[in-house]
């Protein structure tokens, strides 16, 4: 199946309903949202903690809530969307190849394209921790979303490693859940995350935040069973004779996100080595002509506000570039 | 509870253990393939370097030696009919050196002697040439076309699948613990007092080949356990060289290579560590200096920075520089498949075909037969053309629900890998058969899904899905 519009969103998360909306809201009339799951929102759905919105509505939201309001725009507006849709590829020539169950493959072709992907999470292979393979190591946003969103938890026992944001807000989550969250340890000598997630999530909670100390070995063979942490020198390389073990039946890692950019770089997009985002050529335009970029698959953001207020202004430069082209 | 006879009991659904199942798939008699994991594949087999070695690395007139050979062959024979994934990319083991360069001749003697086909020795600059990559310090190299990667874990899914649907009981979680007499037949009993009774049990089981004749008063060889560490560079890496490349081998092993992997990926490693404890597959970060190092010998450019994961395996060191393969002194009823270390996984095929011919040499009568199927097709949504995807996607819609982002897997595959022969029963046995968790996100996006797909195809609750089986839970009770 073909099909041809004015603007494609990869991405219906925050940055791709603003992006679709601001590009509405400038006379563009044929607008497409493919998302891959099964409802738009994004990563938002899973965040059921509040304080979201405080920069765009003046008041604080949850995650769902604020996805909900842009959710709500959209039904007001004709805009198209392809949920429980993967894109598989872009084109330089702005062609999307996608799958879903009722279509099969979709083409479509876009005269302007906005790409709004995201992000994903660093693991525990990028971090090259030694020690066994056991179950019971997770991501921080993955056991986010076994517990909030599939109901289950991913065990009682719980060390987080790294203090991105959402570590912390994982730590007073499984907390609040009835796990013992046993401490949480940064490499760095500064925490990654917002103040106020350390004072509402940990210090509010008696959760213990360890600077400077990073894991040097996981045990246990079949689930995880415990937790060697050790004090690092100003290289970050662990300082030997500071080992402590800790036992734990689980382990988080927070220890930052990835710009998802391989649809980016199906179409050949220039990534920038620093952000692992696209390259921004002004107005957050790529390297490819009518190819935007906003959000989280652009550089990685602290807050949903930034994000939402970015991709307004990608969303309206999408809309200038196909009128002028 | 009541007691299945068999003819054949093979214990160890590895490499070695799945392929003699394969070869005696072939036959009328009744054959059981008795696995102490939740999976095939969970040992030496795993994890190692994956490579479908040539042969000129065994002495003249070893087992090892025939049946490296004879495996290449068959590997290269079989690998499109029962769908395991190889690609013959060749091999060089690289001289940096005066003592390589006498090495690599001697290496091209010896493949000779064994039979290797198209070895060849290349100067510096042909070398250059084909691997700009490698050092400037390279002499030459000893090529081997026939060489090439694959996937290790198929090498032993695949024959254990085949013998599956053609008759063969894969038992898992069956770890035997006990053996006992009963006429002429053996009583082999599980840790979990699960028994079988069969006539000749062959010990196919890997690290603990000793432990498992030692149940049979056959203690005349002691299995050592060799740890080796590797890591698996991330795709964008794929292109630094084309072949295996080996530097010469040294006391403890074939030395450090940096290969393709058949996925696309850069692999590097092995370490060789002799351990104490049989299972300790951990990682160390010693480890992987020692792997880097060594690799930056052939290749400087490599970088830990391009790690995407790494692994360790174990390697069975039998002791006796050779394969054990035969009939016990101790019990005629044990057959011996152990010490089966580097090249056992490229010997695989040619083990099971070994181990047949002395069933048969010995009197045992096997009849072939008549339906024996030997073909295998593995349904790989990403490889198909557009018009065979719609097609597949209107005849069942998982097909069209990507669950892996990274390597786009399809739910329609990941209930497949569940429900065919030797089929997945965690989350580690969908990764291995279908890629998905395999990618850059580990499964951070897909596990819950695959928990999910797992937990409703075998109808458990999402607390008995493990990552590998026994104690490997994923989530808590509700």
């Amino acid at each position: 199946m073909t099909m041809n519009v004015d603007v494609a969103v990869i991405g219906g998360g925050p940055a791709g309903l603003a992006a679709a909306l601001e590009c509405r809201k400038n006379g563009i009339e044929n607008i497409l949202i493919i998302e891959r799951d099964k409802q738009l929102g994004g990563i938002l759905n899973q965040c059921i903690h509040p304080g979201f919105g405080l920069h765009v509505f003046g008041e604080e939201l949850t995650g769902p809530e604020y996805a909900q309001r842009y959710i709500n725009m959209l039904a007001e507006t004709d805009i198209k969307t392809l949920t429980d849709t993967m894109v598989l590829s872009l084109s330089p020539d702005k062609v999307i190849r996608a799958v879903n169950s009722e279509l099969g493959i979709v083409e479509i072709s876009a005269k302007a394209v906005i790409l709004s992907m995201g992000c994903r999470e660093r693991t525990r292979g990028m971090l090259r921790i030694s020690g066994t393979r056991p179950s019971g190591i997770y991501t921080a946003g993955t056991a986010q979303r076994l517990v909030n969103i599939e109901g289950y938890m991913p065990g009682k026992n719980v060390v987080i490693l790294g203090s991105g944001d959402i570590g912390l807000i994982m730590a007073r989550r499984m907390t609040l859940e009835g796990a013992k969250v046993k401490g949480v340890y940064e490499i760095m000598p500064k925490s990654g995350g917002l103040r106020r997630n350390i004072v509402q999530c940990l210090d509010d909670f008696g959760i213990p935040l360890h600077l400077s100390k990073t894991a040097v070995e996981i045990h246990g063979r079949e689930r995880v069973e415990g937790i060697t942490v050790a004090s690092v020198d100003e290289n970050l390389a662990p300082i030997a004779g500071t080992e402590e073990y800790i036992e734990c039946d689980t382990v988080l890692l927070s220890v930052g996100l990835i710009p998802e950019n391989e649809v980016s770089r199906s179409a050949g997009i220039e990534i920038d080595p620093k952000t692992r985002g696209p390259v921004n050529n002004g107005n957050f335009s790529t390297s490819v002509p009518g190819v935007f970029a906003c959000g989280n698959v652009l550089k990685v953001y602290d807050l949903v506000d930034n994000v939402t207020k970015d991709s307004v202004l990608a969303g309206k430069a999408a809309a200038d570039y196909i009128k002028n082209n | 509870m009541e007691i299945k006879t068999y003819d054949f009991a093979v214990v160890g659904a590895g490499v070695s253990g799945a392929w003699t199942a394969y070869e005696l798939s072939k036959y009328t008699a009744k054959t059981c393939l008795l696995e102490k994991e939740n999976d095939v594949a969970m040992g030496a087999t795993k994890a190692n370097s994956a490579i479908i070695h040539a042969g000129y690395d065994p002495v003249p007139g070893s087992l090892m030696a025939k049946l490296n050979v004879r495996g290449n062959a068959l590997v290269r024979e079989l690998h499109e009919k029962m769908d395991i994934p190889f690609r013959q990319i060749g091999s060089y083991v690289i001289a940096l050196n005066d003592e390589g360069e006498e090495k690599i001749k001697e290496l091209y003697e010896r493949g000779i002697k064994n039979g290797v086909e198209g070895l060849k020795l290349l100067s510096k600059e042909e070398t250059l040439a084909e691997e700009p990559n490698l050092s400037d310090d390279v002499r030459g190299a000893l090529l081997a076309p026939t060489a090439g990667v694959c996937s290790a874990f198929e090498m032993s899914c695949a024959p254990a699948e085949v013998a599956e649907n053609n008759g063969v009981d894969l038992i898992r979680n069956f770890a035997v613990s006990k053996v006992s007499d009963d006429g002429d037949y053996k009583l082999v009993e599980a840790a979990d007092g699960r028994v079988v009774r069969a006539r000749v049990v062959i010990n196919a089981a890997g690290v603990h080949a000793d432990e498992v004749a030692k149940l049979f008063g056959d203690d005349s060889f002691k299995i050592i356990p060799r740890r080796g560490e590797y890591s698996i560079l991330d795709n964008n890496c794929g292109g630094l060289v084309k072949h295996v490349i080996f530097q010469p081998p040294v006391k403890f092993g074939k030395g450090i290579l940096v290969s393709p992997t058949v996925d696309g990926n850069i692999l590097v490693g092995p370490t060789a560590d002799n351990i104490d404890d049989k299972d300790d597959k951990i990682t160390t970060g010693a480890g992987q200096k020692v792997a880097f190092d060594g690799a930056r010998k052939s290749v400087p450019t490599v970088s830990e920075r391009d790690v995407i994961t790494s692994f360790s395996g174990i390697r069975p060191i039998g002791g006796k520089e050779d394969f054990i393969l035969g009939f016990s002194d101790a019990d005629k009823s044990l057959f011996n498949v152990s010490g089966i270390e580097s090249p056992g996984l490229t010997a695989g095929p040619a083990v099971g075909e070994y181990v047949v011919e002395q069933l048969i040499k010995n009197g045992y009568a096997l009849e072939k037969k008549a339906d024996f199927d030997g073909n295998r097709k593995v349904f790989r949504f990403n490889e198909l053309s557009d018009e065979e995807k719609n097609e597949y996607i209107k005849k069942n819609p998982l097909y069209g629900r990507i669950i892996c982002r990274c390597e786009t897997v399809t739910e329609g595959e990941i209930v497949d890998a569940v429900r065919r022969g030797a089929g997945a029963r965690d989350m580690d046995g969908v990764k291995r058969r279908v890629r998905a968790g395999m990618g850059r996100c580990q499964g951070g996006f897909c596990g819950p899904k695959v928990m999910e797909i797992i937990s409703r195809e075998l109808n458990i609750p999402m607390s008995e899905v493990t990552k590998f089986g026994g104690g490997s839970w994923m989530v808590e009770k509700d």
